[in-house]
């Protein structure tokens, strides 16, 4: 038998091939490559709780979209960092030059991001990043970062707003760990709280490793209510000694002071806590849906501020690839697609990013609240368009000091 | 005035709790000569095994007895199989339990994972006691006067029992005992399990205020260090002393020198060693 | 033989950059020589002296921070570099003195190592105002010594390799050297050596000095090539992982603690690719070590290699010792 090719047929076969062919979207047929993103997080040690997270949501989006963008197929490497700078300058150098990666999601802790940016900006590789470092959006920033969660005080100033206006506080004792990230939250709140009628009497600043908080709870009193902005397990321990001391007064927290995720973990002292958060899980939209559905099947946990914070990113980069028609060469344009992203459908509802590429959207108000045998944050108000300026004028704001430990400073 | 009140108070009580940590770290550092630095360690396991027994219907207390008694079987495992080979050769010791450290850490975040683990505080001793206006947490006092009993439990055992004496010669003159006969190897292994008992049960007491969480170990193993160095190894009266005075500066240096928090901890640990190695109530060195 | 060796180490090591396989193994071999640095430094404490110490990296820190300030307040790479050499050796000798009190060795010094290292770290964490605290300090350029950018890897790695030679080499010229000798006698017998005259506190001091010498240079290689530095890089952790790397490479022998840098740096870096728990691996690695090869890596492959290619024993009857040049080689 031979196999011989008739002209006939060949013309045949070609044409319908042409004919096929030419009907195809031109995604499917652009890049056959595979679009690689690095996922840079902390898997082992004291951080690991949130980086843990991290992932669960990345892996959840790409499950969810069956790990196809745009018409590319998704290649997830994940590196786990270690917690440390030098071991996340490391993994991103692996992710970067071994990996070629074509994005990166995380890191997630401020010293982290900061011991990578300038290695990042200069290879050009964009970074979609949870760490709230404000600088990162402000007075250093980067070209190619992303923010789709929150500056450090980008959720405290509604929270302030909310406390002096409407929950009527005069005078408030804050208290965080002691870095850079609880010193920008609560300088975020001050400013705000201050600026409409309210005063801060007293900031407190336990270490980030306090086993006992005793020595500040004895020197909370005098005041309206407790603004805390603990991070990580640190609220867990923080409030239970609160309540154990007897304390009564009102506590107001930050996003992770209270997050979604921490809730099976925490007892009674949580209920009654009123935090401000990117992200809550009583928001019904069917992304948000998608994703709660689908972390309580895969990991018997409801998203918090960090799976949900990946999912999210995992959307942004899909809408920007969805721009750039799947094309991912062009480093800037990539970029640009990335910063014009403004999408609705999304777990923490509708935001675009500013020209920082730091978010602009929606903040919740919650309250914490005992239903049957569950905790839940309930939603009391929301603030839409938050930018990370709150109400200010851009320029003003970046023409002040960068909010620290002693800025704003105490009145009187 | 209450605010140095209750850093009085609370100095008590934590360095109850301090106590129950170090006592054994500082027999097994007295008698075997090693810094146990897995102790830290089986501080945290003995949390996550009192968590997850109480999550399975135990009780509070026989959660802590029994998660005490499997850290102790874990304890007297490493020192039959690991320790015992290294006899003699302290520093290699050491540097094992700085290993098994590392092991131990990161099986709980296999096993418990990332997040913190609560520990409820027993229904009995929820809330606080109030003493005219003041109010202490009912728990924390509860600490104290357990970290009492132990105190004089451990007394009576050192002082007063055979193994108590045997304990005391090795700690002494190790080379001494054991021309006396006594059999030293076994009574390594012996304190050890005790020690290894006394961490995980000071452990889960401690969970109600602490909870359990990746790094508690390597957040608890510096007090101890402390307690044991100002105190002197070896000496149960030093673990006790050193507790009480670690509590006190802890909470005083925390509240009123908050930049200096670590220092106000490390620099009499300094000073002591530079100073007076032996602490406060050990034996001089050999 | 040993010379042979030598020297093909020495083409390996300096043609890395083309056969490694990119620049991300290229940075792995830049920070395996830093550490080896530094783990060269600790081991004329630990292995010649015989003194165990956990708190180096505070020296290291001491030396990157102070590089960290002075580069970003607009100084020079030079005066940077000197001040920081400067600044750490004056620590080194206050620690020195402080550690050497008393007893001087043993468990005790080991204990106010470990204190000094966490008093520099409480300080590197809450003295904001001059470490930025968690943050740590960012640095934006490397030096150009003569003239030529380390920008690239490549020529960064050569720049680190020419500071390990330097390391190596200076190190195995003291430790031939009669000091070297009177230094591992204080190792040995510290009595006897006192009774015959020599000064064992100042032959210790001088040690502690040399050591934190090489720990500052670490620190500036640290700096230099992560171009940050912050808190963890003197937490308790950094100074046991590099005590980990002199004894699981082999304390008191010259190419040990570069073994042991190698070990942990990959382990680390790039085995944590690989295996998710990498830190239990570590952990056993070094549980393993301790146990079976306590000397460590190096000689006990050594002893190992030794007994894989000693002559069978000679037949029992024969009573005859062995000709000179037979044997087991030493």
């Amino acid at each position: 038998m031979s196999l011989t090719l008739s002209r006939r047929s060949f013309l045949a076969g070609s044409t319908i091939l042409a004919a096929g062919t030419a009907g195809l979207p031109t995604r499917a047929r652009a890049q056959s490559k595979p679009v690689r993103i690095g996922l840079l997080t902390v898997k082992t040690g004291p951080l690991a709780a949130g980086g843990i997270q991290m992932e669960q949501g990345t892996l959840r989006f790409f499950k969810d979209r069956n790990y196809m963008l745009a018409g590319r197929k998704v290649e997830l490497v994940v590196a786990d960092t270690g917690g440390n700078p030098a071991g996340t300058k490391t993994k991103t150098q692996e992710l970067i030059e071994r990996e070629n990666v074509d994005m990166i999601f995380g890191p997630l802790a401020a010293f982290e991001l900061l011991a990578i940016t300038d290695y990042t900006a200069q290879a050009k590789v964009p970074v979609l990043s949870l760490a709230a470092a404000e600088d990162m959006t402000q007075r250093r920033p980067n070209p190619y970062f992303i923010r789709a969660s929150a500056t450090s005080s980008q959720n405290m100033h509604p929270l302030a707003d909310y406390a002096a206006k409407e929950l009527k506080f005069k005078t408030v004792i804050t208290i965080a760990d002691d870095f850079a990230f609880g010193h920008e939250q609560m300088a975020g709140f001050q400013r705000v709280f201050e600026d409409a009628g309210g005063r801060v009497v007293k900031k407190l600043w336990p270490p980030l490793t306090t086993p006992d908080y005793t020595p500040y709870l004895a020197q909370i009193s005098g005041a309206d209510a407790l603004v805390q902005g603990f991070a990580g397990s640190n609220p867990l321990k923080f409030m239970k000694q609160y309540r154990d001391q007897g304390l009564k007064l009102p506590v107001l927290g930050g996003g992770p002071a209270c997050d979604d995720a921490l809730l099976k973990s925490y007892g009674d002292e949580a209920v009654g806590v009123i935090s401000c958060s990117a992200y809550t899980g009583d928001l019904d939209t069917p992304s948000n849906k998608r994703l709660i559905d689908g972390m309580v099947r895969d990991y018997g946990n409801i998203p918090g501020l960090y799976s949900a914070g990946l999912y999210i990113n995992g959307q942004v980069a899909e809408a920007a690839l969805e721009k750039t028609g799947g094309k991912t060469d062009d480093r800037e344009a990539f970029n640009r697609a990335l910063r014009a992203v403004s999408l609705t459908d999304t777990p923490r509802g509708p935001f675009s990013f500013d020209h920082f590429g730091n978010v602009v959207g929606n903040f919740y108000i919650r309250r914490c609240e005992r239903k049957g045998d569950k905790l839940v944050n309930t939603t009391i108000k929301t603030y839409p368009k938050v930018s990370q300026f709150w109400t200010y004028d851009e320029k003003w704001f970046l023409a002040q000091p960068v909010y620290s430990r002693d800025y704003p400073p105490l009145k009187g | 005035m209450s605010l140095w009140l209750v850093l009085a108070v609370n100095s008590v009580t934590l360095g109850g709790l301090l106590f129950l940590l170090s006592a054994g770290f500082s027999l097994i550092f007295g008698l075997m000569r090693i810094p146990n630095l897995t102790h830290g360690s089986f501080f945290m396991l003995g949390g996550y095994f009192a968590a997850s027994l109480i999550e399975w219907g135990l009780g509070f207390w026989p959660a802590a007895m029994v998660s005490g008694l499997l850290v102790a079987a874990l304890g007297g495992l490493v020192e039959r199989l690991i320790l015992r080979r290294l006899a003699g050769a302290e520093l290699a010791q050491v540097l094992v339990t700085l290993g098994l450290s590392f092991m131990i850490a990161d099986v709980c975040l296999k096993v418990w994972t990332g997040d913190p683990v609560r520990i409820a505080t027993p229904p009995a001793l929820q809330g606080v006691t109030s003493v005219g206006s003041f109010a202490f947490p009912t728990y924390r006092i509860a600490i104290s006067l357990v970290a009492v009993a132990f105190a004089v439990a451990l007394w009576a055992l050192l002082d007063r029992t055979r193994l108590g004496a045997m304990i005391r010669a090795g700690v002494d003159d190790p080379d001494m005992a054991r021309v006396a006969g006594i059999r030293v190897s076994r009574l390594f292994t012996i304190v050890f399990c005790l020690g290894a008992w006394l961490a995980g049960f000071a452990g889960v007491i401690g969970g109600p205020i602490l909870s359990v969480y990746p790094g508690l170990d390597q957040e608890m193993l510096p007090l101890a260090l402390v307690v044991v160095i100002l105190g002197g190894s070896g000496s149960l009266l030093g673990s006790l002393v050193g507790s009480f005075i670690v509590g006190f500066l802890y909470n005083f240096g925390q509240a009123m020198f908050p930049e200096l928090a670590y220092v106000v901890l490390f620099l009499p640990m300094l000073i002591v060693l530079v100073v007076r190695p032996q602490g406060l109530f050990g034996r001089p060195a050999v | 033989m040993k010379r042979l060796a030598l020297a093909a180490a020495l083409v390996v090591l300096a043609t890395l950059p083309f056969w490694a396989g990119g620049t991300f193994y290229i940075n792995i071999g830049s920070q395996i020589l830093l550490y080896a640095v530094f783990a060269l430094g600790i081991n004329i404490l630990v292995g010649y002296a015989g003194l165990v110490t956990l708190g180096h990296a505070g020296l290291l820190g001491i030396a990157a921070y102070t590089a960290a300030r002075l580069l970003n307040g607009g100084h020079g790479h030079t005066a940077a570099v000197l001040a920081a050499l400067a600044l750490t050796l004056a620590a080194a000798a206050l620690f020195a003195t402080l550690a050497l009190r008393g007893s001087g060795s043993g468990i005790g010094f080991v204990m106010i190592t470990l204190a000094i290292g966490q008093i520099v770290w409480g300080v590197a964490y809450r003295w904001i105002s001059i470490t930025n605290g968690d943050n740590g300090i960012s640095v934006s350029a490397r030096p150009s010594p003569l003239g030529l950018s380390l920008t690239a890897p490549a020529h960064f790695y050569w720049a680190i390799l020419v500071v390990f030679l330097a390391a190596l080499g200076s190190i195995a010229m003291l430790v031939a050297s009669p000091f070297g000798a009177s230094l591992r006698g204080t190792r040995d017998q510290p009595r006897r050596m006192a009774a015959l005259g020599y000064h064992v506190w100042m032959i210790r001091f001088l040690a502690f000095l040399l050591s934190g010498l090489w720990s500052g240079v670490a620190g500036l290689l640290f700096l230099y090539y992560n171009q940050f530095v912050s808190p963890q890089a003197v937490a308790l952790t950094a100074s046991a992982e590099a005590l980990l790397m002199v004894i699981a490479g082999g304390s008191g022998t010259l190419l040990g603690p570069v073994v042991g840098a190698g070990l942990v740096v990959v382990m680390k870096n790039v085995a944590s690719a690989y295996i998710e728990r990498w830190n239990f691996v570590l952990g056993a690695i070094f549980v393993a070590i301790v146990v079976f090869m306590p000397e460590g890596l190096v000689p006990g492959a050594a002893r190992l290699w030794r007994r894989a290619t000693a002559r069978p024993a000679a037949p029992a009857v024969v009573a005859a010792a062995p000709a000179p040049g037979e044997g087991p080689a030493q």
